[in-house]
């Protein structure tokens, strides 16, 4: 694996490899000292075009507790206000001697770009492009789902285990979400079904190939009696042309979900969220604080996952050495 | 001026022969033109086997100046055209300034006749500024030394349906014609590529079928309503081919183009990432790549145009969404039109005559081009080999941009030979600079 640019480059082994070793991390940040050594004097950039601070801050943790020297540079991009081009930061950057660039940007496939250029020698992770990938997210997303429903409520250690016979819902702006693109091609290669519910004005054209059912009632969809239900952020900076839906109020009605909807749900089901929640629009307040919310679980796992793509990406490993174990 | 032989030559493709050119024009075609007393003065090619075509005539190019002369000038454009093959190119308004004035397109027009490579016909701006809102002074354009018959905001659609409508009505006092590139821009505000499976799949904001289908159909009707000429640029989806082979049908006044791209290439080309491959209107996909070959080989399509859309390298060397749409096109549109139409055996050379040249020269209504191969006619020729292949080398092109999305592919046959009035613009495959 030279570079993490989107789920779909993830067999099945390589996902459950990063979230295997994702809990080994996860294992040492018990510890009292948490750093690891493993990747003292290697440099990773962060490099964000778009803000996003807990991104960043997750990516920054990830590579400091592998002891890597971290660059943040928060660049402008140039499609929106012809700041410094792609190219031209990736020179610097590579320059700088980076030897991982984790990259956030407005556009769709810029990571792609990056890695493909020649710009950069370094392995190229995608934190997030336009409305394309955000693998980390969709990692996390499986490490949580993993830890919850085929750890801890058979009781066993899930390492080696993949997501077989769950059913996971993701409810909301799947139009513009790259975290349910990540999560419909991860999830199924981790042998889980996956269900999208959406109004039919944020499903994208064309969506009949992609490896999970659709739906546009999510009530009936609960019904069901779904493992997990991952709730998507409404966009609002992304739908410049207005009218995906009537009214915030009439989407909460029908995609939001609240107490109500939580009561329909077998015990076992956990909600997630990627965060940041519009709280009162896609997710009630009841339904972020209840009991079943994996939503603060995510943000630490997120560090985890981002430790084992890094340590992957950067060594080269295809297993484990025994210093972390 | 020096007369040329061009001998064992397969006019249009068919039995070889000679064809003696000189004066300007076409002066003998047959076995006794060797023999001819202007025959012994002139230099003799050996094109035996080689294919004889009228000179191209493109519809449809930007040659970027004045205003963006960083991709292209009127002088390397022209160079590019002679080595494709055209002794014509119509240059699109979409020009800093616009070409919306009698004084731009005359400009232009003189440009063209100071790099002598090929006869540049300037195109006029519909509205002034391309602001489609009222519409530019048409008449002093078709009045003036430039003669502008054709007219197109091209890079913008003429999207309000009364000034559409005025300027179809407006435009025949001059028998001119309003070229539309068809993009409904309320449905387009964001797009990036073909909406279908894979802008799903890539997150790339979707360019609907219909946003091109739905301004087809209603110029069509506009059209046939004040009884004008219609030219439809760069038809690039299916329903768009029904639409016009259905307004065809009812008689109404309507001819359409296709891009050498959009018979080759889809929007699976996308899947890179790689801003070659974004232009408007987009790549479309299989589906529709077939039916407008279908659409060009049955004569719905009346054209084809190269929409040669040069750009500096920075604009190309960045994330898709920052790119700039458009492609080069005319040191591979005959080559394209020859692996799509030709080999694959839907079209002939004739064919291929009348969709390059003759029809796109009587759309614009160009009289001494896109002529019959017959003695008396003028001798803007072009000489193909096609049996040669070549690999697209961006650098080695004469356009002055290198934003070809055929770089590294192998094409089948190559321009050997192009006459401008006479007077050869490329031998052997490569320039002659014109006598000055
Ligand atoms: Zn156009």
């Amino acid at each position: 694996m030279k570079h993490l640019l989107s789920a779909s480059d993830l067999s099945r082994d390589e996902a459950v490899l990063i979230l295997d070793t994702a809990a080994a991390m996860a294992a040492t940040q018990e510890r009292a000292i948490k750093k690891l050594p493993t990747l003292r004097g290697r440099t990773v950039v962060n490099l964000f075009f778009e803000d996003s601070t807990r991104t960043r801050i997750s990516f920054e943790t990830a590579a400091k507790r592998l002891s890597a020297d971290v660059i943040n540079f928060s660049a402008r991009g140039s499609s929106v206000s012809k700041g410094e081009s792609l190219k031209d930061t990736a020179l610097t950057l590579q320059a700088m001697g980076a030897d991982a660039v984790v990259i956030r940007h407005q556009a769709s496939g810029a990571p792609h770009v990056l890695a493909q250029s020649g710009w950069t020698r370094g392995a190229v992770l995608n934190a997030g492009d336009g409305t394309h990938q955000h693998p980390t997210q969709a990692l996390l997303d499986a490490y949580t789902l993993r830890h919850h429903l085929v750890g801890l409520r058979a009781a066993t250690d899930p390492v080696g285990r993949d997501l077989a016979g769950l059913d996971v819902v993701i409810v909301g702006d799947i139009l513009h979400s790259r975290v349910a693109r990540s999560n419909v091609e991860l999830l199924h290669t981790l042998g889980a079904t996956v269900t999208l519910v959406a109004p039919p004005t944020l499903v994208p054209v064309g969506v009949e190939p992609w490896p999970c059912a659709v739906s546009y009632d999510f009530d009936e969809v609960l019904d069901a009696g779904p493992d997990a239900v991952m709730m998507l952020r409404i966009q609002r900076e992304r739908m410049v042309d207005g009218g995906f839906f009537p009214s915030p109020w009439e989407y909460t009605r029908n995609y939001g979900l609240d107490a109500r909807r939580l009561a329909r749900l077998p015990d076992h089901t956990i909600v997630l969220h990627p965060g940041p929640m519009n709280r009162g629009l896609e997710i009630s307040a009841d339904a972020a604080d209840s009991p079943r919310a994996v939503i603060v679980e995510q943000v630490a796992n997120g560090v985890a996952v981002r430790m084992a793509a890094l340590y992957l990406l950067l060594t080269g490993a295809d297993h484990m050495q025994g210093e972390t174990e | 001026m020096t007369a040329y032989l061009l001998q064992g030559v397969r006019p249009l493709g068919g039995e070889p022969t000679d064809v003696l050119v000189g004066d300007g024009t076409i002066l003998v075609i047959g076995a006794t033109a060797a023999g001819t007393a202007e025959a012994t003065e002139a230099e003799r090619l050996d094109v035996s086997g080689l294919v004889l075509l009228p000179g191209l005539v493109d519809l449809h190019t930007h040659l970027r100046e004045p205003g963006r002369e960083d991709a292209e000038t009127i002088a390397s454009g022209s160079r590019a055209a002679a080595l494709g093959g055209f002794t014509c190119v119509h240059a699109m308004a979409n020009t800093l300034p616009v070409a919306d004035t009698a004084g731009v397109v005359e400009q232009v027009w003189q440009l063209g006749r100071d790099a002598g490579y090929v006869d540049v016909r300037p195109v006029g701006a519909v509205t002034a500024g391309l602001g489609g809102e009222r519409l530019a002074e048409l008449g002093a354009m078709a009045q003036s030394h430039a003669a502008v018959r054709v007219f197109s905001d091209d890079g913008k659609c003429v999207a309000d349906p009364v000034v559409m409508r005025r300027a179809l009505e407006y435009a025949k006092a001059f028998d001119a014609v309003i070229a539309q590139h068809a993009q409904e821009p309320r449905l387009t505000t964001t797009a990036q590529m073909h909406e279908g499976q894979v802008s799903a799949e890539l997150g790339l904001a979707g360019w609907p079928a219909v946003a091109e289908e739905a301004i087809v159909a209603r110029d069509v009707l506009l059209a046939e309503h004040v009884g004008s000429r219609l030219h439809v640029l760069h038809l690039s989806t299916a329903g768009s081919v029904e639409i016009v082979r259905w307004a065809k049908t009812r008689g109404i006044d309507v001819t359409a183009e296709v891009t050498p791209h959009h018979l080759y290439l889809t929007d699976e080309r996308v899947r890179s990432y790689d801003p070659v491959f974004k232009v408007n209107p987009p790549l479309r996909t299989a589906a529709d790549v077939e039916a407008v070959r279908a659409g060009l080989a049955d004569g719905t399509i009346d054209t084809v145009g190269t929409d040669h859309a040069p750009h500096p390298r920075e604009d190309k060397d960045c994330e898709w969404a920052a790119a700039a749409f458009g492609m080069t096109g005319l040191e591979t549109a005959l080559s394209v039109v020859q692996a799509a139409m030709v080999d694959t055996g839907a079209m002939t050379w004739a064919d291929v005559a009348r969709v390059m040249s003759a029809t796109p020269a009587r759309i614009g209504r160009v009289g001494d081009q896109g002529r019959p191969l017959a003695v008396g006619e003028p001798a803007n020729l072009t000489v193909v080999d096609p049996d040669a292949r070549r690999v697209v080398v961006p650098a080695d092109q004469a356009t002055a941009s290198v934003n070809t999305p055929f770089a590294g592919m192998e094409l089948p046959g190559r321009v050997v030979a192009t006459f401008l009035h006479g007077r050869p613009t490329v031998m052997d495959g490569r320039l002659v600079e014109p006598a000055t």
